[in-house]
């Protein structure tokens, strides 16, 4: 291989690095920013409670009707597993602790950067192209404060409340497969449910996980829309970041925080 | 007309009547290409001073150099004697509310209806009460002759309507400084002369200075007072409408006449042409 040949590869390598570390430190410094205009968001209620409409009511749909289709298919395939073993009984334990430590923050993490997500960023980055957001500056308005914060926390606020209606729906589907369908106790089902899953760390973890993904993907989404170029095809391309840099953002949180959470079980 | 390194005919003489003074002021997005270089521009109160140009010659960075969007990398912007690049963001902001700025298609907010775009810098920036809010809008849009528009969506506005909202919504706050970019771009006939009248006749009746940023030379010369000519960064030419018409400066007459070549060529620069087809031939 021509020594120009292997120059210019690492040169492009580099190039690459850099402009990924720039993003970076770029994205952090944006990041507090935002949260020095919180008190902006919260000071007009009402452009929160706007975005809490459009990131998390509007998602009810895909993450209730989501939440009921994994929860049946958890029921039927846990059936199954543990029926081999003769614990059939434990369905509800198996999929509330699927559902409350991992499938319903991870799952409605993916739903949420997917539908909402990605159309933060395409608002946001229209609004560029568009220079409406260069309007508002011109008006003495600061567009961190009166259109990327309220976005932001509408999303960290509907997060955990969309991961927590997808576990119940999710725990509903597997009541719906394993006590109407194939015919379990109905008490055995609840019962050990409720004495398996605690409040602290089950719930708590989840809720932790939840809230943490809700931040990721807010974040990612806010700030890809607020720097996409000004043209279709950076819009276009902003919105493909958020959707896949929020999905690996949550898996690779999940792992991170789940090693933390964890660390005690089996030592 | 007077050459770029003359002293503008329309420009006084105390700087305190200045609403705008740009002082060899130098910019560029990127550290090996300069915009703009070293520019020299006064405009005096209550005129209405047009920048014309090529497209892409720098003619809208010098609004937002004016509004405090971009920082000169050399020279000296002052608006109403206050240094822009010096302020920090409070006193920036505060500068920009003297400061109107209607954008190239509008740049109207989409979720909002005619009457929230207009009632939007009222609402963030006074504690008026609604009642009084809502006569104001309704004032700002009979200006503008759009006052049965107020319930509609931007989406439902043609072009030309929703230039004027958006010149209804940049005097909301009666600005001292009104910045247009590129007015008159898209319009039909019709439009484009309404907008130009509502441009003077805001500028009289509002008593404000009004900048222009267009490449309309028929519309520009009815209704400014003066006019910089800017080519590949700099100043080139510029001087009243009169002194324009009879100006016998050669990138002037291409621009009035709007002959496809002279000082601005018709083509990119490149290989000689028979070059170009040789090489493919071979």
């Amino acid at each position: 291989m021509p020594a120009d040949t292997i120059a210019s590869g690492l040169r492009r390598i580099g190039a690459g690095a850099i402009k990924a570390v720039t993003r970076v430190g770029f994205s952090a410094r944006f990041f507090m920013v935002v949260l020095s205009r919180t008190p902006d968001a919260f000071r007009r209620g009402r452009l929160t409670m706007r975005e809490i409409y459009f990131a998390g009511v509007l998602s009810l749909v895909i993450i209730m009707v989501s939440g009921l289709f994994v929860g049946m298919v958890l029921g039927l395939q846990g059936y199954d597993s543990l029926n081999k073993y003769g614990a059939g009984d434990s369905l509800g334990v198996f999929v509330g602790l699927s559902l409350v430590r991992e499938l319903g923050p991870v799952v409605a993490g993916l739903l949420f950067a997917s539908r909402a997500g990605s159309a933060i960023t395409a608002e946001i980055g229209l609004m560029k192209t568009t220079e409406q957001l260069s309007a508002m500056e011109m008006m003495a308005v600061d567009p961190l404060a009166r259109i990327v914060a309220p976005r932001f926390w509408g999303g960290v606020i509907s997060m955990p409340l969309l991961a927590a209606l997808f576990s119940v729906m999710g725990v509903f589907g597997a009541y719906l497969v394993g006590v109407r369908l194939i015919g379990l106790d109905s008490g055995a089902f609840w019962g050990n449910m409720r004495a398996a899953i605690e409040f602290w760390p089950d719930i708590t973890n989840g809720i932790i996980k939840s809230v943490v993904f809700g931040v990721a993907v807010s974040l990612i989404a806010v700030f890809e829309g607020y720097d996409a170029k000004p043209t279709a095809e950076g819009v276009s391309s902003a919105t493909t970041r958020t959707v896949v840099g929020a999905s690996l953002a949550i898996l690779a949180l999940d792992f991170i925080l789940t090693v933390f959470m964890f660390r005690g079980i089996g030592g | 007309m007077t050459d770029a390194a003359s002293p503008p005919a329309a420009a006084p003489a105390s700087p305190t009547e200045n609403a705008v003074e740009m002082t060899g002021v130098s910019y560029g997005y990127d550290a090996s290409r300069l915009v703009l270089r070293g520019i020299d521009m006064t405009i005096s109160r209550g005129k209405v001073v047009a920048i014309m140009g090529g497209s892409g010659c720098g003619k809208t960075t010098i609004l937002r150099l004016i509004g405090g969007q971009l920082r000169p990398q050399a020279g000296r912007v002052l608006v109403a004697g206050q240094s822009v690049p010096d302020l920090d963001r409070d006193a920036l902001f505060a500068l920009r509310r003297k400061i109107g700025m209607l954008f190239q298609f509008g740049a109207l907010f989409t979720d909002m209806t005619v009457f929230e775009n207009i009632a939007f810098a009222l609402r963030e920036h006074t504690n008026l009460p609604n009642e009084l809010v809502r006569d104001l809008v309704l004032m700002k849009l009979n200006a503008v002759g759009l006052r049965g528009t107020a319930e509609l969506r931007p989406a439902e506005l043609s072009g030309g309507m929703a230039r004027r909202i958006a010149l209804a919504r940049a005097i909301a706050l009666d600005p001292m400084l009104m910045l247009y970019d590129e007015p008159f771009a898209g319009l039909d006939p019709i439009s484009l002369g309404v907008v130009g009248q509502l441009i003077r006749e805001l500028n009289d009746a509002l008593g404000i200075t009004s900048v222009v940023v267009t490449h309309d030379v028929y519309e520009s010369l009815k209704i400014v007072d003066y006019l910089y000519f800017v080519s590949e960064g700099r100043i080139i030419a510029q001087g009243t409408p009169e002194q324009v018409k009879a100006s016998q400066d050669p990138f002037v007459r291409q621009f009035v006449d709007g002959a496809p070549d002279g000082p601005v060529p018709f083509h990119y620069p490149a290989r000689p042409y028979s070059d170009e087809l040789a090489a493919y031939a071979s």
